[in-house]
């Protein structure tokens, strides 16, 4: 905090936080060391508050709060390890594992496992039964693995690149990110700046190149070296961060906190790689 | 804003000249040879909230939303084509899929509780039959003359056929009544009329009164809103009058679509012109200068009467740049909702009304300083302001005469299902549920349960006969009001098939938006289906229990939280999942 902010002082489970004003709970929590499971939630997108699994318990309200996007107020009393906030935690966590393919999202099933999410008590549960969409080279779209946590769509909207190519369509658990009358990809508003992979949680987004690896079982995170860079196609400046395995780019990411990108990239930065590896066939 | 993509669909000449009538002035899109000549894309910006009477336009002339269609209204309006098919593919009654049947009006008859016991299903057999294209409808509001049809014209104004039938008010002529005593008296369609029978009177007596007058009068009046979620009206309004901003809302929330509520369409048809002054008297004490009634989509009678009211209205004075004299300004205006039930949640209405998908919005901040366009905004029900009237004219003192302390004045009271003499009723607050179900004509058969609230409520059973029904009763006694709905079941009736009814309504209704609705309005559903007349095991219940939790503590709106009420009391009382 610089010494010109106001500091909002709060108490987080019994201890008192200071943060600067417009901060929210989650920052609060944040600053007092306590972490908070999050879905939607994005550090460069505006709170849409739709997954619920950051709820905090709130002296005085009556429903739990979204810690997200709930900003601070001197005196506030939260508590982030109630039996009510663990239990809003944990069916959250329960009923998207109970409808939707998460094999491939890590921090979530840590998430799940900490707060003991029985996804297996449903009894037959309709899932999101959709089939993988592989329209182009560039990036696959698996929304099997849909959480409808609208980072995609804010990405693609006003928070980040403002091509407004989806949107959510449909309503209740037949809701679905999609584009215009579900047209493909190379038909739609889409301009490949693969910012909606960037924010992806579960990889229901996910680059061609990690989706072919993974076909053959020889996607191997823990093989892969991240070196970051400045790409190379115009004067902006954009930071690259190369995740190469066998010596192959396999995936380009910016990082959240740079100041020119944000995490976002365009469609050379993100995917216009391939001449490094000095190939014709990409 | 973006520089807009579209496919190469195309609207026909139709489409394009039923989008540019809906319109209107805003129309902007005129072609000269190759050359737009008027209304380039900034002066359509901010138009959106012309989003959804461009794909009524639509879906009535095509019968669907056509690819090209969308894309011709989305140009016009500056939106993006992807944003406006998720708007569309939101409402009941918007089709996006290109299925057949389209050509012709769609039937929507209601499968909701008071429906489904009196000859739903024999009457969608027989429509089917017939050849026509019916669709399965959520609540249609017509509880009191079962079972509730709506046609949806192609190219066709739509119409409800028992809006033909001569209407019954049972309590019609009865003097003594508050909210109801025009009804059936006064013409809807006549100002004379409705001046002739008091009507006006109250906003001259406002403007006598001042805008502190009224707030006085409203806030020790102790009148509460009546959409269900019972929030003082004197403190929402003095919010408003207190808030900065230079441009003001009032919007009636007509978008009454809780099944088994059908009061706000009675009063809607039958005294449209009390509403309308009602409105010119918040707008006059709050200072907001724009006011706008949503109404759902399903209520055309309801609809053309408001219009022709407000017509009227401004023909005489009553509404515009001069309210009565007074030197305020109030323009008002009716918007149709496109059949959703969560539209009725006042911060997804305003999403609606500005043309985004209707998902409610997080609280804070509240409408009364953030509402309709992010601007400070009274939103109430209909029968909340139908009550400002009395109040201002008799004062507080006289208003609070009836009713309980806590409850004062008098309810509006939606009976249907099993009596004798379905319809609105008004009571003073504090008659007990026997009372109410005994005006309307006595139960036809034994009770076997009585849904208060609607499918958000609760049910109760014979033993709550002498409960009063007023907030803190039904408060204390684990139940609500809710909007008024009092409806009746006797032993002749399935309740596990009831229950899966409401359960799947939830399942159907909910927006989608946060994951404790999304996921357990549909797991839920899941659930009471497969329990259906066997007991329900103990593991089930906890499970329930834990949905029910996670609903209530969690969901962003209204709808999650009492998504699961009406059941869980259900299986409390042994309704249904009962050990034989």
């Amino acid at each position: 905090m610089t010494s010109t902010e106001v500091a909002v002082t709060i108490s987080v489970d019994g201890n008192d936080v200071a943060v600067p004003e417009g901060s929210t709970i989650l920052d609060a929590c944040t600053a007092a060391g306590v972490e908070t499971p999050t879905i939607c939630y994005g550090p460069n997108l505006t709170p849409v508050n739709a997954c619920r699994v950051c709820v905090v318990e709130l002296e005085g309200s009556r429903t739990l709060v979204p810690s997200c996007s709930r900003p601070v107020e001197e005196g506030m009393v939260v508590s982030t390890d109630s039996d009510r906030v663990n239990h809003s935690r944990k069916m959250v966590l329960e009923f998207l594992g109970s409808g939707v393919d998460l094999s491939e999202a890590d921090e979530l099933n840590e998430w799940s496992a900490k707060y003991g999410a029985q996804p297996d008590r449903y009894e037959n549960p309709e899932r999101m039964n959709e089939e993988i969409k592989i329209q182009d080279d560039l990036y696959v779209r698996d929304y099997d693995k849909c959480v409808l946590c609208y980072k995609c769509v804010s990405a693609c909207g006003d928070d980040a690149q403002h091509t407004y190519a989806i949107s959510m369509s449909g309503r209740g658990f037949g809701a679905r990110i999609a584009t215009e009358f579900d047209v493909t990809l190379p038909d739609s508003a889409c301009v490949y700046c693969g910012n909606c992979v960037a924010v992806c949680p579960t990889n229901a987004l996910q680059f061609k190149t990690e989706f072919d690896l993974r076909q053959v079982a020889n996607w191997r995170p823990e093989d892969q070296t991240v070196t970051t860079t400045v790409c190379s196609y115009c004067g902006v400046g954009c930071n690259l961060e190369l995740h190469t395995q066998d010596e192959r780019i396999v995936k380009v990411t910016s990082p959240d906190d740079h100041s020119v990108t944000w995490g976002n990239l365009c469609i050379k930065g993100r995917f216009g790689w391939q001449y490094v590896h000095g190939d014709t066939d990409g | 804003m973006a520089d807009l993509h579209f496919t190469d669909a195309i609207a026909n000449d139709g489409e394009r000249n039923a989008i540019d009538l809906a319109l209107g002035e805003n129309s902007a899109l005129t072609i000269e040879g190759e050359r737009i000549v008027r209304g380039g894309a900034s002066r359509r910006r901010g138009l959106r909230h012309l989003l959804l009477p461009a794909l009524h336009a639509l879906q009535k002339e095509s019968g669907w939303i056509s690819p090209g269609g969308l894309n011709y209204l989305s140009e016009v309006l500056q939106v993006p084509p992807a944003e406006s098919y998720g708007v569309a593919s939101f409402y009941e009654m918007f089709r996006v899929d290109t299925e057949p049947g389209h050509d012709d009006d769609v039937v929507h008859v209601c499968i909701d509780p008071a429906c489904r016991i009196d000859g739903a299903d024999d009457l969608i057999a027989s429509l089917e039959a017939e050849g026509k294209h019916v669709h399965r409808s959520p609540c249609l509001g017509q509880c009191e003359r079962p079972p509730a049809v709506f046609i949806q014209g192609r190219k066709r104004p739509d119409v409800v056929p028992a809006d033909d039938d001569a209407f019954v008010l049972p309590q019609a002529g009865d003097d003594s009544l508050r909210l109801l005593q025009r009804i059936g008296v006064v013409d809807p369609t006549s100002l004379d009329s409705y001046r002739e029978h008091g009507g006006y009177e109250a906003l001259t007596k406002a403007l006598e009164l001042g805008a502190d007058g009224v707030l006085a009068a409203i806030s020790d009046s102790g009148l509460s809103g009546r959409g269900g979620a019972a929030f003082p009206t004197g403190i929402k309004w003095t919010a408003v009058r207190d808030a900065d901003g230079d441009q003001k809302h009032i919007v009636a929330n007509c978008d009454e679509s809780e099944p088994g509520t059908f009061k706000d369409r009675m009063v809607m048809e039958h005294d449209p012109f009390a509403l309308i002054e009602a409105m010119t008297i918040a707008a006059v004490t709050t200072g907001a200068t724009n006011g706008w009634i949503y109404i759902r989509g399903e209520y055309p009678q309801a609809t053309g009467r408001l219009e022709n009211a407000i017509m009227a209205s401004r023909d005489a004075g009553l509404l515009g740049e001069d309210v009565a004299g007074s030197g305020k300004e109030f323009h008002l205006e009716v918007r149709r909702g496109a059949g959703a039930y969560i539209c009725g949640e006042e911060t997804a209405l305003f999403n609606s009304l500005e043309g985004f998908r209707g998902e409610p919005r997080n609280k804070p901040p509240f409408p009364t300083t953030n509402g309709l366009f992010d601007q400070p905004t009274v939103i109430n029900n209909p029968e909340t302001l139908l009550n400002v009237l009395p109040i201002v004219l008799d004062g507080a003192a006289a208003y609070r005469s009836i009713g309980t302390e806590r409850s004062p004045g008098t309810r509006l009271f939606c009976v249907s299902g099993r009596v004798g003499a379905p319809g609105l009723y008004e009571h003073a607050f504090g008659a007990t549920l026997g009372e109410i179900i005994e005006a309307a004509g006595g139960a036809s058969g034994e009770v076997q349960a009585v849904l208060l609230g609607g499918a958000a409520g609760s049910f109760v059973t014979s033993d709550s006969m002498d409960l009063p029904l007023t907030l803190e009763a039904t408060r204390e006694a684990g139940t609500t009001l809710g909007s008024g709905v009092v409806m009746v079941f006797n032993t002749d009736d399935d309740m596990a098939d009831i229950c899966q009814r409401i359960a799947e309504f939830f399942k159907n209704e909910s927006c989608g938006q946060c994951v404790p609705c999304r996921v357990g309005a549909i797991r839920q559903h899941e659930m009471i289906v497969a329990i259906g007349h066997k007991p329900m095991p103990d593991e089930k219940r906890v499970l329930h229990e834990d949905m029910v939790q996670v609903m209530a503590d969690a969901s962003i709106c209204g709808l999650g939280h009492t998504a699961a009420s009406a059941i869980k009391s259900a299986l409390a009382l042994g309704l249904i999942g009962a050990n034989q």
